[in-house]
């Protein structure tokens, strides 16, 4: 077989349809489809979702270097820095994510658990979709274009390399949720709650 | 294993029927399946590009295809059935079967965090639902990405965007979090 397969292909889609399903049963099963701990997160009281990123992040990003360094992926999908869109855009995803209590992807899983606010919000969710569209011409000339830096990685840009990076990243995270999984457990049964 | 104090996971020996996993499983469960997405077909994983091809696909019933074609934004991400639409549809599926055999799945109009605070009216929390969807898909296509793209498979190819997206989303969504959860008679 070979790879990468097409995303157009019927073997894309069935390639789709697995990877979603698997997608769908992790979020769930992380428990980031839920309402209360998402806006626990933002109210540190519950950080489960910092747990479900930093480990998909260390996990996924030193797998993914490991390929990169063997060879067998083409290459990144590294997005671009256009710094305002991104910073603006980050800022109003962050009070989105707290008024709705879900993002995107959670989002959608959560309208499949039963969450009928979600389906409201995805409802809502189109609608900034559309709106987006139709000022997508004056946004494309007004702020997409200031600060633009194009794609950048942290090793370019600090000059530190890869392998240091997720080092770093790992030991940081290893200290962070052992310092995490101490403190719950000699607070007891506060914090965090179903 | 997490010393958990949340929903406790119970013991069926099928993992697909417990309640929840450790957030640490389930976390290396999704950088594994970043990996694997990039190795076989080549792609990051992401969500808000296609739901704002799905807005697409709900102004056309309204507008006639021809008027979105024609937009400056739709004329690039092009509304059309194809992988990441099955991507979309099968997480829904895969959330589905896994609050059905958890046993989590039920029906909820008001959450209780929201409900501590706001009260128990669906009504009230409709509107802030919608609100914060408008909201979230705007901010997620102004800044190219949401949670998916940026902050996990941007942050994990290191990317500079996904980084910076993590880091305001993060600290936007706490200030968010203090205004909106200020107890009005006891504040702190």
């Amino acid at each position: 077989m070979n790879l990468p397969i097409p995303t157009s292909s019927i073997g894309g889609l069935l390639c789709a349809a697995v990877f979603g399903l698997i997608f769908g049963v992790l979020l769930q099963k992380a428990r980031v489809a839920e309402y209360d701990v998402i806006v626990n997160f933002f109210r540190l009281r519950d950080m489960t979702v910092l747990k479900v990123m930093l480990t998909a992040i260390v996990v996924g990003g030193i797998g993914v270097a490991l390929m990169m360094t063997a060879g067998w992926l083409e290459g990144y999908h590294i997005k671009g820095t256009k710094l305002l869109g991104l910073v603006l855009g980050s800022a109003l995803f962050g009070v989105g994510m707290v008024l709705y209590g879900y993002c995107p992807g959670t989002g959608v899983a959560a309208i499949a658990t039963g969450s009928l606010h979600a389906l409201v919000g995805f409802a809502g969710m189109l609608v900034g979709g559309i709106a987006y569209a139709f000022s997508y011409s004056w946004i494309d000339a007004n702020i997409l274009g200031v600060g633009d830096y194009g794609k950048v990685r942290l090793t370019e840009l600090t000059g530190i390399p890869e392998f240091a990076w997720w080092a770093l990243l790992a030991l940081g995270a290893a200290a962070c949720f052992t310092w995490l999984e101490r403190s719950a457990r000699s607070v007891g049964s506060t914090g965090h709650q179903g | 294993m997490e010393q958990s104090t949340t929903a406790p996971l119970s013991e069926n020996p099928n993992p697909l029927c417990r309640r929840a996993w450790s957030p640490y499983v389930a976390g290396a469960g999704i950088g594994i399946l970043s990996i694997l997405v990039f190795l076989v077909v080549n792609k990051p994983l992401g969500m808000s590009t296609e739901i704002s091809k799905l807005s697409g696909w709900a102004t056309a019933i309204f507008t006639g295809s021809e008027a979105v074609s024609e937009n400056a934004y739709w004329s690039q991400k092009k509304p059309a059935f194809g992988y990441s639409t099955v991507f979309l549809l099968a997480t829904f599926a895969g959330a589905m079967l896994s609050a059905k055999l958890g046993g989590t799945f039920r029906w909820e109009k008001v959450p209780g965090v929201w409900r501590e605070r706001f009260g128990p009216s669906a009504g009230k929390r409709m509107v802030g639902a919608f609100l914060g969807g408008v909201i979230i898909l705007f901010g997620a296509r102004l800044a190219g990405g949401c949670t998916s793209g940026h902050g996990i498979s941007g942050t994990l190819q290191l990317a500079l965007s996904g980084w910076i997206f993590f880091a305001v989303m993060f600290l936007s969504g706490i200030a968010t979090a203090k205004l909106m959860f200020r107890n009005p008679s006891n504040p702190n």
